[in-house]
């Protein structure tokens, strides 16, 4: 009884984990600069990856696997922010800016682009 | 529908949307028009890629496919901080070629 309930659980935070990864890649696709870009794959990446992994916890059961994939998300969790903040700051060292408006306007960017200081 | 059933469609299903997400990232990859776009790129791949091994973990039951994952994270941060490194020194040295005149390096 309590197996199955944990097995549903872990099914849906599989897909959930799954999604989260489709919107991060989404958002590195489809955002209009480096920055906003990188928001959206250091976080919606680390939340996807870890729910995979806490959902691989909780279907085991087994003590090991559980605290091995307790490990996984807390290094994911420690890892990433740092990574993401040195490439942003070797990026603004470099010259990339973000972009200023951070309301962009489909309509009217083909009369004049973003504006990029 | 039992548990171990729906687990299974759970993960063939996760495993399809994350083909479309490592796709998705490819094409960032390939297009991005700056190196850290590039780099960004390939950390989101590493990231997904530890989601991807999860999944068949979970899949075929062998608990060793965590240890991959976690190692691939391990590498996948090093080689972002590494790249970074890189794009920063490439900076100090258009700063330093920029301001000395390119005559004392």
């Amino acid at each position: 009884m309590i197996t199955a309930l944990l097995q549903y659980v872990a099914a849906a935070l599989t897909v959930l984990g799954a999604v989260f990864g489709l919107l991060a890649a989404v958002g590195v696709l489809r955002l209009p600069d480096l920055y906003t870009r990188m928001h959206a794959a250091s976080k919606a990446g680390v939340v996807g990856a870890g729910l995979m992994l806490l959902a691989m916890a909780i279907e085991s059961g087994d003590g090991s696997v559980i605290v091995r994939a307790l490990l996984g998300i807390l290094f994911l969790l420690l890892s990433t922010p740092v990574g993401a903040h040195l490439l942003a700051k070797a990026a603004y060292r470099v010259g990339l800016r973000p972009i200023v408006s951070n309301s962009f306007n489909d309509m009217e960017a083909e009369k004049e682009p973003p504006t990029i200081q | 529908m039992s548990g171990a059933d729906a687990l299974q469609h759970a993960t063939t299903l996760a495993l399809a949307i994350l083909i479309v997400a490592l796709l998705l990232t490819i094409v960032r990859l390939i297009r991005g028009p700056t190196l850290p776009d590039r780099i960004l790129a390939l950390d989101l791949l590493t990231t997904l890629a530890i989601g991807f091994i999860a999944a068949i973990a979970i899949r075929t039951g062998f608990s060793l496919y965590l240890d991959i994952a976690i190692s691939i994270g391990l590498l996948g941060f090093l080689s972002t901080i590494a790249l970074a490194r890189y794009v920063l020194r490439q900076a100090e040295k258009q700063d330093s070629s920029a301001t000395s005149g390119g005559v004392s390096r």
